[in-house]
């Protein structure tokens, strides 16, 4: 501590306080960051090998496989089909959550729309709620037994829906995630339209421009970059899905143990007790989540992530 | 909600009453389109409000928004599940979230002003390598962070929840761009040459100057630990350290086979989540994220 107080007297550029102040964080984030990801790499070359009737002590060893895991992984039929089972799960979500966010942060930057406060808080609020909660909650309105929407068709009578079939699960989990995601990117798109300089809208009105207008040909380039950053986010968000689907399945037949390949992930390190399977394919999963983050920023050229001095 | 002004627009001076008319029902449509919103995000909330209220034979059997009988037997109920876990698994929640955030919040602040106000070497080394980490799907580590805790006898403490959630590289992302913006550099300055020591500009200055920014940094962390299920769900084995999410999850499961449990599923839910909302609503005007520019406007 002294010689932080030393080293900052007088102006002088102080030369020990900046890493007293980053190492806590430093450190953490060796151990809890850095040295998993490279645990992780190294058990994803190893196996263990069984020898004999894999009795006693001695008998199981590890054994140096290289790049087997990753073969494996990659032609493991279960993990790829969870792989397109996440895709197709996030093709309803992505476009359909941010399709909605930009609409409501649209209309919140109306200044004719009313009970905008209300509105605001409402559709923010199930951000609040955790996705094993929200995942209970609809889980419930989903079961056939307790479904509203069915109540509803069977007034009309209409026939009911499954939406815990194979098919409709695709939804059910979508609309989870939506509901509990829309709120949040409506609040940052909502806050980059409030930083556009007013006067570029009283402008395009002057030149007889219509809101619709204004929305689609000034507001919307200018969100772009905004709009990239929270596809990324939610891009990132959708491919961890797992406490949704998890929470989901206790209640139907229609997701299986490794529906998608964090699920696999686990169901291989803890059902099977296979670590070395698992962290391999974590690992892909961390590169596919990198090569996809990545390329969406370097498609952008986003300053987002950029340094601001 | 442009078609309403086009219409506007398309209006005759002395407009016949049924264009008015029209008029003024497209006028409403955004306002409706918005509530409409309100509505679709409310209904769950709405729905677990009153399914708390039905006994377990009423929660299959009556209509889903008529009340039920027995809101108090229900609470009593889980009040008294086994010796009052509930309870336990909500002062976990807590706990995890709470310390957890705190820490991260204090540790992301001091981080934040180290990265934007001081330049010194490894400084874009250690910016780039938690942008990395922001990027990296915490997922994904929970498998190698459980075999690293076994191997130093830590799984299924509360540490084993607590120290992987202290560091977010997100909100030191979030800090150090608010610290650029909210701590001038001739205050600093000032206070360094009247002899102030760094750790005193740090904490004196520097650190009430961000409280704004750095109270969003907590709610960001408070909600992803409290949301955070894989983690906890990994590490431990104990029921008595269960986060509340983790205890839910498990009652839902025990459901299958003893339905009666349901009730205790959803009636804990709708407590569980009264918190988060009433802090929620307390706090959302620090809810204002502009992931772009300035990060954090409070």
């Amino acid at each position: 501590m002294t010689s932080i107080r030393v080293s900052g007297r007088g102006g002088a550029a102080p030369k020990v306080a900046p890493y007293a102040f980053v190492a806590p964080a430093v450190v953490l984030f060796l151990l809890v960051f850095a040295l998993p990801i490279g645990y992780t790499v190294y058990l994803s070359l190893f196996r263990t090998e069984v020898k004999g009737l894999g009795l006693g002590k001695g008998s199981r060893s590890e054994v140096f496989v290289g790049l087997d895991n990753y073969v494996r992984a990659l032609t493991d039929s279960e993990l790829g089909a969870g792989a397109l089972r996440v895709l197709g799960y996030g093709a309803i979500l992505v476009p359909t959550m941010l399709g909605l966010a930009l609409v409501f942060a649209l209309l919140l930057d109306e200044d004719r729309v009313r009970a905008r406060g209300f509105s605001r808080i409402a559709i923010f609020l199930p951000y609040a709620i955790p996705g094993v909660i929200a995942s209970l909650l609809w889980g419930f309105l989903y079961l056939p037994a307790t479904s509203p929407l069915n109540q509803l068709l069977a007034e009309l009578s209409l026939p009911g829906v499954n939406l815990l079939s194979p098919t409709g699960i695709y939804f059910a989990l979508a609309n989870i995630a939506v509901w509990g995601g829309v709120g949040y990117n409506m609040v940052v798109l909502y806050t980059a339209l409030r930083s556009i300089p007013r006067d570029l809208y009283e402008a395009a009105r002057i030149d007889g421009c219509s809101p619709m207008q204004i929305a689609l040909r000034i507001k919307i380039p200018l969100l772009a970059p905004a709009l990239v950053l929270t596809s990324l986010f939610s891009i990132i968000a959708t491919l961890q899905v797992f406490a949704e689907p998890m929470t989901l399945a206790p209640l139907t037949n229609s997701l299986s143990r490794t529906w998608t390949p964090l699920m696999k992930v686990y169901q291989d390190a803890f059902g099977r007790g296979d670590i070395y399977s698992a962290a391999a394919t974590s690992v892909l999963i961390a590169v596919v989540m990198f090569v996809i983050s990545f390329g969406l920023l370097r498609i952008t050229r986003s300053r987002a992530f950029g340094g601001e001095r | 909600m442009s078609a309403v002004l086009v219409e506007d627009r398309a209006v005759t001076p002395t407009p016949p009453r049924r264009a008015r008319s029209i008029a003024s029902a497209l006028g409403a449509l955004p306002t409706f389109v918005l509530l409409v919103g309100a509505v679709y995000c409310l209904f769950p909330v709405a729905w677990v409000l009153i399914a708390a209220t039905k006994s377990s034979g009423e929660l299959f059997s009556t209509t889903t928004f008529s009340l039920g009988s027995s809101l108090f037997a229900n609470l009593s109920e889980l009040v008294g599940y086994r010796d009052g876990l509930f309870w336990k698994w909500m002062a976990n929640s807590a706990l995890y979230a709470g310390v957890g955030a705190l820490l991260s919040a204090a540790l992301s602040g001091v981080t934040g002003y180290a990265l934007a106000k001081y330049s010194f070497r490894g400084r874009a080394l250690i910016f780039n390598a938690l942008i990395a980490g922001v990027l990296v799907p915490a997922v994904v580590l929970a498998i190698p962070q459980y075999l690293l805790m076994a191997k130093i006898g830590l799984t299924d403490t509360y540490l084993s929840v607590l120290l992987p959630s202290v560091v977010s590289p997100y909100g030191i992302y979030l800090a150090r761009i608010y610290a650029a913006a909210a701590v001038p550099e001739d205050v600093v300055e000032a206070a360094r040459t009247d002899g102030a020591s760094e750790v005193r500009i740090l904490g004196s200055i520097a650190l009430p100057m961000m409280v704004p920014g750095l109270v969003t940094v907590f709610l960001f962390q408070f909600v992803s630990i409290w949301n955070n299920f894989m983690l906890p769900f990994i590490m431990l084995g104990d029921d008595e350290k269960f986060p509340v999410t983790l205890g839910l999850y498990t009652l839902l499961n025990q459901g299958n086979t003893t339905p009666a449990l349901y009730t205790l599923v959803v009636t804990g839910s709708l407590v569980s989540v009264l918190p988060l909302i009433a802090l929620f609503l307390t706090l959302q005007r620090y809810w204002r994220v502009d992931l772009l520019s300035g990060a954090v406007k409070a």
